[in-house]
């Protein structure tokens, strides 16, 4: 491990002498959390930026969406499992949390898999399962969406919001608004889609992808690799992440996603509507699409007053650029999304860097 | 959210289903989307479900991998 920390002080000095202007853009929030948590970020020479990016589900879940399933959960009958992290999200009129205070039955689950038990035993009700997350979470949604029909378990329904990164990366790289020249990919997303995506992107934009894992050695591994590209003025997609993803992916979650899902279009906060972007469950499993089974209403995303969540998502800002950061809006008290997750840029900012600005 | 964490695989059992060790936690996961998992494999857990199989040599050929840029990154160096 010394070993690794003599590398570590190498690698930081390394990055130092760098003299390009560069912006680099941790896609994910673990990343984001990870960088936080390092103070990697105050290491860096001021031309070279980390800015956060749009890979927190929570965060991207359109407000329009998270307001239809705080109406769904008062239908009779129903309990709805969710990952915790979705409890606390304001709604326009009140949280998950909030909605369970009232009376509805909602339940906090670590796995899709136990939504498909608690469907199992209690055989009356209708179980509902919130389906957050990108390509590493929508496969595990997926197979218990199969266990299911196997177990014939049929009150297992699931309200996909299931969003694919690549699609959103484009349109970073596509806005002129947005400065980013190279990506730092989320190593979990990854795992499952492999580096073919990202050999798209590298190409079709000129801009190097770094599928980075998450330690702090990871990390600036991973901003070395990206500076080195620019070195050689060249954009590849690469793999820092060696021990954990493999440059097809993990085929069977893949496959899985093929069965069970079709791509839709659909709309992200901050990001608004993106073609193709979205997971809905495919017609052959549409006896499990709670969309079918229960009317959902299409509602209108309403914008958090003075909440800057959309802007921080898309890296146009830093969460110390909101004026309400860490006065009005705080993890005890948070106004929106970014501040409620854990994963979320302005939570991570909160917790170890709450008073300095890094993006001018 | 897309968190995942390192567990060894410390048993199997029929219907895809294992048991991992997660800092000395036991839980019970799905590996029906690692059918090729092994006992005493590494798999990182998201959700209740391995994700992938890892690749101890592949840590040590990052650590290899950080050696061999440094020696590129000396080069450039040495050229600016
Ligand atoms: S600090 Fe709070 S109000 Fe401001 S952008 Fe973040 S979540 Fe929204």
């Amino acid at each position: 491990m010394n070993n690794n920390k003599a590398i570590m002080q190498d690698m930081i000095r390394e990055i130092q002498t760098e003299t390009q202007s560069i912006s680099m853009m941790e896609v994910c929030g673990t990343h984001t959390m990870a960088i936080a948590k390092s103070g990697i970020r105050d290491l860096l020479p001021d031309n070279i930026k980390l800015i956060s990016g749009p890979g927190c589900p929570v965060c991207v879940t359109a407000q329009g969406d998270i307001d239809a399933v705080i109406e769904l959960v008062n239908q009779q009958d129903l309990i709805l499992a969710t990952f915790g992290d979705m409890m606390r999200v304001p709604g326009t009129s009140s949280s998950l949390q909030e909605a369970r205070g009232k009376g509805a039955d909602i339940r906090v689950v670590y796995s899709p898999m136990d939504a498909v038990e608690m469907a199992s035993n209690y055989p009356t009700r209708k179980v509902v399962f919130l389906g957050i997350g990108f390509e590493t979470t929508a496969p595990t949604v997926g197979a218990s969406i199969e266990a299911a029909r196997a177990m014939q378990v049929k009150n297992y329904f699931v309200l996909s919001l299931h969003k694919l990164v690549p699609p959103a990366l484009e349109v970073i790289f596509s806005d002129p608004d947005i400065k980013v020249d190279a990506l730092i990919c989320p190593g979990h997303v990854s795992l499952v889609i492999g580096l073919n995506p990202y050999r798209e992107l590298a190409e079709k934009y000129h801009k190097p992808c770094v599928i980075t894992g998450f330690d702090d050695e990871d990390i600036l591994q991973g901003i070395l690799m990206i500076l080195l590209q620019f070195k050689q003025n060249q954009a590849r997609a690469e793999i820092q992440y060696r021990r954990a993803v493999k440059e097809k992916g993990n085929p069977v979650a893949q496959s899985v996603l093929k069965r069970v899902f079709k791509e839709v279009d659909t709309r992200w906060r901050g990001l608004g509507q993106i073609p193709g972007s979205g997971l809905e469950i495919s017609d052959e499993y549409s006896d499990y699409n709670a969309r079918y089974k229960f009317a959902i209403p299409d509602i209108e995303d309403i914008p958090i007053k003075g909440c800057s969540c959309g802007e921080i998502l898309t890296g146009k800002i830093s969460p110390h650029d909101c004026p309400l950061f860490g006065s009005a809006c705080n993890p005890l008290n948070p106004i929106g999304p970014c501040m409620v997750s854990h994963e979320g840029a302005c939570a991570a900012y909160y917790r170890y860097t709450p008073l300095r600005g890094e993006i001018e | 959210m897309c968190l995942g964490v390192p567990g060894r695989i410390i048993s199997i059992s029929e219907n895809n289903t294992a048991v991992v060790d997660v800092n000395a936690n036991q839980i019970e996961i799905s590996i029906v989307l690692t059918p090729d998992a092994q006992m005493g494999q590494w798999v990182l857990v998201h959700a209740g479900f391995a994700m992938q199989i890892m690749d101890e040599n592949e840590a040590e050929e990052s650590l290899a991998l950080m050696l061999e840029l440094q020696k590129i990154r000396e080069t450039f160096s040495y050229e600016q």
